[in-house]
Formats: C-alpha cells, structure tokens, sequence
C-alpha cells in the first residue's frame, strides 16, 4: 500500500472523528504555537538588542573617570581624577586602532525658545563626537573643529527637542538661551530612539566642548581642561579588546598608577555588556523553550492514547485488512501515517495560532517580531517526530494483531 | 486454462503425476490450542483434497473444528502439525507476509457480518485488495468497477454501506473477494446475516461463479445453505465424519442463464 492511499486513509478515519482529532491534539497545538511565538519574539528582541548596540556606535570604548569598582563610580572620595585634554589626546596619538575620539561633558539644563522652554541635557562635545556615535546629522551642519577652538555659542539639537521648542519649523539659524546664553542652531541631529536603558537620546542639545566648560557645565565642577566621558572609535579591522588594554595602559602611564593600585579611570566596551546582558534573555528563552517540548510530550502522550483507542475501535477494520493481503507493516505505516497526520494537523492549527499571536505581540506592544520559514519547518518537524514517536506504540499494536482475533472482535 | 488444469496436462508421465497436487491439500492436519493448563485438538489429523472448480460445503456443530479449518484454508493461520497445501505451497512453511500475499493472491474471503468499511464507497471497498497488491494494478478502479458490474451492483458504485441493503452489501463484499481472480472464494457463513430471499440470490450468485470456474468453499450450519454445494464435508470432534458427493439444489430448481457471470439483480 503506498503512501498516499495510507494518507487517504489516515484523513478519512480523521475527518470522521473531527472534534475527537481536534482535542487530541491540542498539546501539539499549543507547543508548536508557543515555540512559534518563542522564537519569533526572542528573534525579535536579539534584533532590537542588535539595533540598540549599533545606536550605541559600533566599534567604540567609553572612557570614564573615576574606578571601575561600581558602574564607573569610584569607591573611595577624592580619587576621582577627571579626564583632561591631555588624556584624550595622549590616547588619539599613542593608541593605534583609533580612528576618532571626543569628549562629552553633560549637564542638565533648560532650554529656552521665545515662551517656550524644555529641559534637557546639554552636553560640550568634540567635533568628532557625532561620528564616533555613528549620529548622522539629519539637517544643517555639524560643530566643526573651529566652533571648539573659538568656543562657538552653536548647538545642534534632537528630534525631541525640536517637538517641544520648534512645533514643525524649521529650527535651523533660529536662536535658542541655554541658562540665558543665546545659542544658534546650526543643526538637526538625526533620530537616535531609546537607548538600552530606555532614556530618550533625542532629547539632547550638543554645544562646543569648549562652549560647555566656559558658560555651561557648573563653573565650580570643571577644571580647566576637563572633558567628562571620553568616546573612542576603533578601527573596525583592528581588535577592540587589544585598544582597550592600549588605552588602559597609556591612561595608566599618564597617571602614573602603581602596578598594584586600583585604576583612576575606566574603558568599557558597552557593546559587549549589552550583549552579556541579552545572555539572561537567551537563558530565558531556552526555559520557556523546555516548557514548549514538554507540552509536545504531553501531546505526544494523548495521541498515542487516543491512537491506542482508534487500534481497538478499528479491531475488525485491521483484521479484515489482514485478511484481503494487508501485511503488518501496511498495517504499522498506516496507523503511524494516521499518527503523524495528526500531529501534522495540530502542528498547522497551532502554526496558525502562533503567528497570529506574534503578529499580536508585534502590534499590541510595538515590540518588533520575526517568524522566520525555519522555525516553522522545524516546528512542523517536532510535530511530525512526536507523531512518529508516541505513534509508533498503538501502531506496533495494530500490526501485531492476529487476523483471526481480529475479525472475530466485535 | 487454470494453473492446475495446464499442470494436468504437462504431468502425464507417471512420475510426474506424484507431485502434481490438487489445488487444496490437507495431510493429517492438526491444530492444537493450550487454554489455560487444557490443551484442546480444534483438528485432530484431517486429510482433504479439494481439486480446483469444486464447490464444497463444511458444516459441522461449533467446536467441530469446521471454524479452525476455515482459518487454515483461509491462510490466516497455521497448523499445530501436518501440512496444508494451498495452490501448491505449504502454508505451515510461510512467513506472516507470505502468508498476507497467499491470501491476497489465492483466497477471497466472504463474511457473515459483510466486513466492510465504514464511510467508505462500494468502489473503494472493492479496490482495498488490489491496494495491497505488489504492484498495485494502475487500473484498479476500472477492475473494482467490473466486478461490481458482475455482482449486479453497476449502479451503487459510490454508495456507502449504510445506503445498501444487506444482500447489496454481501454482494459488495463479494465483489471485493473476487477483485483479485482468487482461486477460492471462501465464505463463512455468508448468509447467516440475510432473510431467505436474499440468501438464495446471494446461493445463485456463487452457483454462478462456480460455474465459470472459481472454486467455492462455504462453512454453514445451515443445512439449506450446503444444499447448493456439490460435495459436503461434515467436522465433528476435529475429524471430518461425513464427505459426500451431492446433487446442487440449483440443479433441481430452474437457474436462470447467466451470461458473462452476470447474475440478474
């Protein structure tokens, strides 16, 4: 008997039992969809993590004063040592993988634009600073190297900001007051969205470095040369963990730290902590995964029941096949067909169910998703080996049946 | 020609004539089962020959044996001792799929109880032998459609067993037996489940197919039923006590001409 007729058949026995095959297979429904959704929202996440790293600035170390004890904050007062000019040019010369490098140092303030008035972060930034946070500039022009030697009052200004100051206008050449001192706006930067930690990066004002220290940032805080975080970008060909210990050991050189004693500063690499912290989400998602074979099990098991039940049923039906030329192994592939197609079946309902959900998720909490063709094949395929698997048993049993028994049995 | 008619012919030396068989051959047929500590002999050394083109009737009380010697005709068992020659092999020797491809080849099997599937069409009931045929025929709903033609059912091809009557659906089910040109039509009890009407339609129906050619082994208690067979075997005990040569009852009534094996509806 082919396969196909042994499909017909399976089908056939199906579709007169629907409610029963429909019920049977609810845990092959609801594992293949939960491993559907799974997947496709974990994808989902990884990829938003992925653009999060990237609007982080690829290939870039930050550079914090202070020890690398507690989240870049030192343990002990007074051995915060802020980073100077000189650091940051000691580290552009000596270290080799650098490409560019600027300084960003912030300070809370209220804008001010005619009546209207926001606060934000201001920060002095190098002329660098946009292209070593990979920050486009999405209209105008970006501070130049001349706006930080003559401590130009220009700023560039975020998309949020331009929402609550400009309304839809134009902000270009328009004069904004950041704590009274008149600033114009020579740019737009471009949409950077919600960092990792959910801050808004578009609610930002970037003004010269030099601007910042002189008549921004609190007077009594800044020494002289200081230029709060520093921002490196590395070569994307040279390796980034080998840059990091360059410019910990040039720092480390400048300061004259001891060879035992706690650094004064610290590099990070926040690609690469971003990336250890999606590590949870996997382990998470591996859990949830267990969960979904273990609902395939338990599907697993109710189809073999009820295939166990149809065996005993269809007790005359195996006997009069066995009689007219049906082998076992006919009678095995049949009902291991009849197994499968039914895990088959609730493998596609629960495909149906899964994708709905995601595209759900997807819209209900904005949260991007992605079903790809693989997870689909592969869940068909879970479906179609636990058919197999807990289908094989009542099947051996149907084909181990005496003929004689078997058409004798009511 | 049949198989055994042309091995007739080429077997007329004398030496020949030793291994020719005849299509059934039982020799000293046991069949033993142990019941808890009690061991019961259903056949207790049976010799039969059946030639090819017989039409026998086996009756006997239950537990005369007659059942368990169906089974063994039938190929779907296999004797204690002894041996049992269908279509010149021995089927104590065969496998389980030699078995299932001897029965599938050799024997259509007709029930009391009709045995057909449920939701499933007069057509498709007839073509499930041939399905489990190597090769299965690419024709073989062309072949299920001209034998229900045959047993006069031409017009139900798609009707399910509800939508028949139960000489319909006998009918269908022989139909089924005969789909893959067995060599014995073996029925058991094959019309316990009708009123008399129908029984002597169906009686007629394999008169007819006797008469063309096919050998017919029918197991009864009915002693109306054996009338129309022209040899009767009676088991008692698990030995045969009685097998007799008769005069068919459709020879002593007016048989209407069958034409193609036709049989009138």
């Amino acid at each position: 008997m082919s396969l196909v007729d042994s499909f017909k058949i399976a089908l056939n026995a199906l579709r007169t039992n629907l409610m029963r095959a429909i019920l049977t297979t609810l845990g092959i429904v609801i594992g293949v969809a939960s491993v559907i959704i799974l997947v496709s929202v974990g994808n989902g996440a990884s990829r938003e993590v992925d653009k999060q790293i990237n609007s982080l600035g690829t290939n870039m170390l930050v550079i914090f004063a202070g020890s690398s004890r507690v989240m870049g904050r030192s343990a002990g007062a007074g051995s915060d040592i802020p980073l100077s000019e000189g650091d940051m040019q000691a580290v552009r010369d000596k270290v080799s993988g650098v490409t560019a490098i600027a300084g960003q140092l912030s300070d809370a303030a209220a804008v001010v634009r005619g009546s209207a008035n926001w606060m934000t972060t201001v920060s002095g930034v190098h002329a660098d600073y946009t292209l070593v946070r990979d920050w486009p500039i999405e209209s105008g022009r970006d501070i130049g190297p001349s706006d930080v030697r003559s401590a130009a009052r220009v700023a560039l200004i975020g998309k949020t900001v331009v929402k609550e100051l400009f309304a839809g206008e134009d902000p270009t050449g328009a004069t904004i007051r950041i704590k009274n001192v008149p600033f114009q706006v020579v740019g737009v930067l471009s949409r950077k969205g919600q960092s990792s930690m959910g801050r808004d990066q578009d609610d930002a004002v970037l003004i010269p470095m030099t601007t910042a220290r002189n008549r921004i940032v609190g007077k009594s805080d800044v020494q002289n040369d200081q230029v709060g975080n520093v921002y490196a970008k590395i070569d994307s060909s040279a390796d980034i963990a080998v840059a990091q210990e360059e410019i910990e050991s040039v720092l480390r050189q400048r300061r004259r730290t001891g060879a035992n004693a706690e650094d004064s500063f610290s590099v990070r690499n926040l690609a690469e902590m971003m990336r250890a912290r999606t590590e949870v989400l996997s382990t998470l998602s591996y859990l949830l995964g267990a969960t979904s074979a273990i609902s395939l099990i338990v599907g697993g098991i109710g189809i073999m029941n009820i295939m166990l039940v149809s065996v005993t049923e269809r007790t005359r039906e195996i006997g009069l096949r066995m009689a007219v030329g049906g082998r076992r192994r006919d009678i095995l592939t049949q009902f291991l067909v009849e197994a499968v197609t039914l895990c088959l079946l609730g493998g596609l309902i629960g495909a149906i169910i899964g994708v709905a959900a995601a595209a759900a998720i997807a819209f209900a909490a904005d949260w991007p998703v992605s079903v790809s063709p693989q997870i689909l094949a592969m869940s068909m395929g879970a479906a179609a080996a636990t058919g197999i698997i807990f289908g094989y048993f009542p099947a051996r049993r149907a084909a181990q049946l005496n003929p004689i028994d078997a058409l004798r049995s009511e | 020609m049949s198989r055994d008619q042309l091995a007739a012919v080429a077997n007329t030396g004398p030496a020949a004539k030793a291994t020719a068989l005849p299509l059934l051959r039982a020799v000293d047929l046991k069949k033993a089962y142990v019941m808890g500590e009690e061991t019961v002999h259903a056949l207790d050394g049976v010799s039969l020959d059946i030639a090819s083109g017989e039409f026998v009737a086996i009756m006997g009380p239950s537990g005369s044996g007659k059942s368990t010697m169906m089974n063994l005709i039938g190929a779907l068992d296999v004797p204690t001792s002894g041996q049992l020659f269908i279509d010149g092999r021995d089927i104590g020797t065969l496998g389980t799929d030699d078995l299932a491809e001897l029965r599938n080849r050799k024997i259509g099997f007709v029930f009391q109880q009709f045995n057909l599937l449920p939701r499933t069409s007069a057509l498709h009931q007839v073509m499930l032998p041939l399905s489990y045929a190597s090769p299965p025929p690419q024709d073989a709903a062309q072949i299920a459609r001209k034998r229900l033609e045959q047993v006069g059912l031409g017009n139900r091809l798609g009707h399910h067993p509800r939508q028949l009557s139960g000489g319909q659906q006998q009918r269908v089910a022989i139909a089924r037996a005969l789909v893959n040109n067995p060599k014995i039509l073996l029925a058991d009890e094959p019309t316990g489940a009708l009123d008399s009407k129908t029984s002597d339609e169906i009686m007629r129906l394999f008169t007819g197919l006797n008469r063309q050619g096919i050998t017919v082994i029918l197991v009864t208690h009915e002693g109306e039923i054996a009338a129309w067979a022209r040899r009767r075997i009676v088991f008692r005990d698990g030995h045969i006590i009685e097998d007799v040569r008769q005069v068919p009852a459709w020879e002593k009534v007016e048989v209407p001409a069958i034409a193609d094996g036709g049989m009138p509806v």
